[in-house]
C-alpha cells in the first residue's frame, strides 16, 4: 500500500439548510482525530460539492443536510461523482434521514448515514476503517 | 440586621461541621462540582440573601411593575392563560391550510406559521435553487395566491397569526396584509408577530439574503410602518432559540438576544423614530432547554435587564417599552431519535420551564421531530401536553411560583451577571452587527456546542437513551410523508399567477420598488402595490437584491 499523508474529508452543507450546528461540531472532531478537513460552508449546490473535493483530492465527502432534501440532492452528489469517476471516495450522509431513505441512499453508493445522536468517535473510526479497506 | 446575618453564618458553619460532614464521610456526593447544562456552577445548598428585603424591592418586586422579575402581568395566569401556538407548515397552502384548522379545531389559541426553505431565502418554488427543498421544512409561498388560500376560512382579525420568516420578512408581511385587505379587515385590527430578527441569522440560523446593514434598514421599515399602522402587531421577536438550537448556552442566548434587541432599538432611534412609539411591540423569543431551573432563571433574569436597558440605558418612559414580553418554544435539539416517546417528557419538562418562567406564548415540540416532520398526532399530543400544564397541573394559580426561591433567585442574579458581560463586551465591539462582523458571536456559539458534544461523548452528560439506558429495539414511530401532488399544484398555480396577472403593472411595481429602496424610503407602501399586482417573492426579493447586494458567510469551525 501507498504510504500518504493525512485522511483528506470535505464536509459540505449542500442545498438552503441552515442547520450548521452538527457540521461544525464534526469538523473539529476529525481535525483533533488527525484529519485535514475541508468545510465547504453553506449552500452549496451538487456540481460545487463535488467540484471542491475534486480539487481538495478528498478520501471522505461528508454531506450534511437537515432540510429533508436529501433524496433529491444525494443522488446527483452520487450521479456526478460517478461521472468524475471519483469512485473510490467516501461519501457520508449524516442528518434526518428515514430509515427507508437510509437504505435507498446506501443501495446509490453512499458508504453509511448517521443521524442524530451520532458521536463524532464513531464516525471518526467508520472513516480509518473504511480507508483501510475493512469492512467497517 | 447585621446579628441575623451573623447568626445564620454561625449556624450555617455549625451545620457544615457536624450534619453534613458526617453525611458526607458516609456518602460522598456523587461527583466534585456540580454545573448546570450551560456550565453554571451549582451550589450544595442556597438560603437568604444579606439584605432580603431590600433586594427583595429593589431586583425582584411585584408582578407587572419595573422590573418585572415575577411576570409582566399583575395576575399573570390566573388572568389569562398563555396562547398555545403550534409552528406549523409543511407542502402547498391547502395542506397547510388544512392542518392550521385540525389545530384551532383542537384547542389551539393561535396560528403560527413554518415557510419551506425557499421561501425563507426568498426563492419562489421554480426556481432551479430550491431543488428538493418544495414544502419540507414549511409551507411554499411564492405569491399572494398561496398566502390567500393558507389562510381560506380563518377570519384574521379572530386570529394572532406568527410568522418565521427573516430575510424577506417585509414581503411576506405585505402577503399576509393584502390578505386581510381582501378579508376586508384593516390593518389596524390585525394581531400577531414577524419573527424578522435578521441579526441573529448571521450568528445561528443563517438564513439570510442581504448583507447586515440594508437587511437591518428593511427591518427599521418595518418597525416603522407597524408603530403608524398596526399598533397589535409585533414588528420583531428578537430571537434567542436559535442562537441556543446553534449550541450556545442559556447566558450567551440571553446576552445575545438582547445585544441584538439593544442594536435594533439603536437602529430605530437613529433613523428618528420616537422610543415610546416602536418599543412596546418588541417581542422575544427564546428556547426551553432541559436544564430546569437554569431556563426559569433565564426568563425571569431577561425580563429584568430588558427593563433596566430600556429604562436606564435608552431612557423609555412608557413601561409598556419596559416590558419583555416572549415566546417560548420547547429545544429542538434535545430530542433524541432514539426511543422517540421519551421526547414527549422531555418537552413536558421544558414547558412546565416555559410556564414557570411566564411565558405569553409556547409552542411545544412533536415526539416525532427528531426523525421527520411531525404527523398528526404527535402535534395533537404536543397540544395536549400545554393544555394538561394549564388545566391539571394548577401552576397557573399564582403567579411566579418559584419567587424567592433561594436556587431560583441566585441562578437569576447570575444569569444576569453573565448576560451582561457579554453585553459589555459586544459594545466594546461597537455594538452587534460590529460584533457578528468579527464573529465573535459566531465563535462563542461553536465553543459552546463542541465543549457540549464533548462532554456528550465522555459521558459526563448523560441523554437518556443515546448514551446511556440504550435499547437496540427498532423505533416505530408513524413518519408523516408528503403528498407528491402538492409540489405539482404550487408549480402550477405560480405559473397561473404569472400568466393571468398584468404584466406591465407588475413590472412597473418591481421597478418603483427597486427605486423606492434606492433612495432609502420605506419600501412597505411598494411592497404592498407589489403584492397587489401579483409579483412573486422571488421577484420582489431579486428588486432588493439589486439594491442591497447579497451575504454569503465566512464559515467559523
Amino acid at each position: 500500500m501507498v504510504e500518504r499523508g493525512k485522511i483528506r474529508v470535505l464536509l459540505a452543507k449542500p442545498g438552503l439548510d441552515g442547520h450548521d450546528r452538527g457540521v461544525k461540531v464534526l469538523a473539529r472532531a476529525l481535525r483533533d482525530a488527525g484529519m485535514e478537513v475541508i468545510y465547504t460552508g453553506l449552500r452549496q449546490t451538487p456540481e460545487m460539492v463535488v467540484e471542491s473535493a475534486l480539487q481538495e483530492d478528498a478520501d471522505v465527502i461528508g454531506l450534511s443536510i437537515l432540510s429533508g432534501a436529501h433524496m433529491d440532492l444525494v443522488p446527483r452528489v452520487m450521479e456526478l461523482v460517478r461521472q468524475k469517476q471519483l469512485t473510490d471516495i467516501v461519501v457520508l450522509v449524516g442528518g434526518i434521514i428515514p430509515d427507508e431513505d437510509m437504505r435507498a441512499l446506501q443501495e446509490m453508493g453512499v458508504a453509511a448515514t448517521f443521524g442524530p445522536g451520532s458521536s463524532t468517535a464513531d464516525i471518526a473510526n467508520f472513516i480509518r476503517a473504511r480507508l483501510a479497506g475493512q469492512p467497517a | 440586621m447585621q446579628d441575623d446575618r451573623e447568626r445564620l453564618a454561625a449556624d450555617r458553619a455549625r451545620w457544615e461541621k457536624t450534619t453534613l460532614a458526617k453525611s458526607l464521610e458516609r456518602l460522598p456526593e456523587r461527583r466534585s462540582e456540580f454545573t448546570t447544562i450551560s456550565g453554571v456552577q451549582t451550589q450544595r445548598l442556597y438560603e437568604p440573601g444579606a439584605d432580603e428585603v431590600a433586594a427583595y424591592q429593589r431586583e425582584i418586586g411585584f408582578p407587572g411593575e419595573y422590573p418585572f422579575t415575577r411576570g409582566v402581568h399583575p395576575t399573570m395566569y390566573r388572568g389569562r392563560l398563555w396562547t398555545m401556538r403550534l409552528f406549523a407548515g409543511f407542502g402547498a397552502a391547502e395542506e397547510t391550510n388544512e392542518r392550521f384548522k385540525y389545530l384551532l379545531s383542537h384547542g389551539e389559541s393561535g396560528l403560527s406559521v413554518a415557510f419551506d426553505m425557499p421561501t425563507l431565502y426568498g426563492l419562489d418554488t421554480d426556481d432551479p435553487q430550491a431543488l428538493g427543498e418544495f414544502g419540507k421544512c414549511g409551507v411554499a409561498v411564492s405569491s399572494l395566491a398561496d398566502m390567500e388560500i393558507l389562510f381560506d376560512g380563518i377570519r384574521l382579525d379572530e386570529v394572532t397569526t406568527s410568522m418565521t420568516i427573516n430575510g424577506p420578512a417585509a414581503i411576506i408581511w405585505a402577503m399576509y396584509l393584502v390578505t386581510a385587505e381582501k378579508q376586508g379587515i384593516p390593518f389596524g385590527e390585525l394581531g400577531g408577530t414577524l419573527q424578522n430578527d435578521i441579526l441573529k441569522e448571521y450568528t445561528a440560523q443563517k438564513e439570510f439574503l442581504f448583507p447586515p446593514e440594508p437587511a437591518l434598514k428593511l427591518v427599521i421599515d418595518t418597525i416603522e410602518f407597524g408603530s403608524r399602522h398596526l399598533p397589535k402587531w409585533n414588528t420583531v421577536s428578537i430571537s434567542g432559540y436559535h442562537i441556543r438550537e446553534a449550541g450556545s448556552t442559556a447566558a450567551q442566548e440571553l446576552a445575545f438576544t438582547l445585544a441584538d434587541g439593544i442594536a435594533y432599538v439603536q437602529a430605530s432611534l437613529d433613523c428618528g423614530l420616537a422610543l415610546d412609539d416602536f418599543a412596546p411591540r418588541l417581542s422575544f423569543f427564546f428556547n426551553a432547554h432541559s436544564d430546569f431551573f437554569e431556563e426559569i432563571a433565564k426568563y425571569r433574569a431577561a425580563r429584568r435587564l430588558w427593563a433596566k436597558i430600556m429604562r436606564e440605558r435608552f431612557g423609555a418612559k412608557d413601561p409598556s417599552s419596559w416590558m419583555l414580553r416572549f415566546h417560548t418554544q420547547t429545544a429542538g435539539c434535545s430530542l433524541t431519535a432514539q426511543q422517540p416517546e421519551n421526547n414527549v417528557v422531555r418537552v413536558a419538562l421544558q414547558a412546565l420551564a416555559a410556564v414557570l418562567g411566564g411565558t405569553q406564548s409556547l409552542h411545544t415540540n412533536s415526539m416525532d421531530e427528531a426523525l421527520a416532520l411531525p404527523s398528526a398526532s404527535a402535534v395533537r399530543v404536543a397540544l395536549r401536553t400545554q393544555q394538561i400544564i394549564a388545566n391539571e397541573s394548577g401552576v397557573t394559580n399564582t403567579v411566579d411560583p418559584l419567587g424567592g426561591s433561594y436556587f431560583v433567585e441566585a441562578l437569576t442574579d447570575e444569569l444576569e451577571r453573565q448576560a451582561r458581560e457579554y453585553i459589555e463586551r459586544i459594545d466594546r465591539l461597537g455594538g452587534m452587527v460590529a460584533a457578528i462582523g468579527v464573529n465573535y458571536p459566531q465563535q462563542e456559539i461553536a465553543e459552546a456546542s463542541f465543549r457540549y458534544q464533548q462532554e456528550v461523548e465522555s459521558g459526563e452528560r448523560i441523554v437518556v437513551g443515546v448514551n446511556g439506558f440504550t435499547t437496540d429495539e427498532p423505533v416505530q414511530v408513524p413518519l408523516l410523508r408528503m403528498d407528491p401532488e402538492g409540489e405539482r399544484r404550487q408549480l402550477a398555480r405560480l405559473a397561473e399567477v404569472r400568466r393571468r396577472r398584468d404584466r406591465a403593472q407588475a413590472e412597473r411595481c418591481l421597478r418603483a420598488l427597486s427605486k423606492a429602496a434606492a433612495a432609502g424610503e420605506n419600501v412597505m407602501p411598494y411592497l404592498l402595490d407589489a403584492v397587489r399586482a401579483y409579483c412573486t417573492l422571488g421577484e420582489m426579493t431579486q428588486a432588493l437584491r439589486e439594491v442591497y447586494g447579497s451575504y454569503m458567510e465566512v464559515p467559523v469551525l
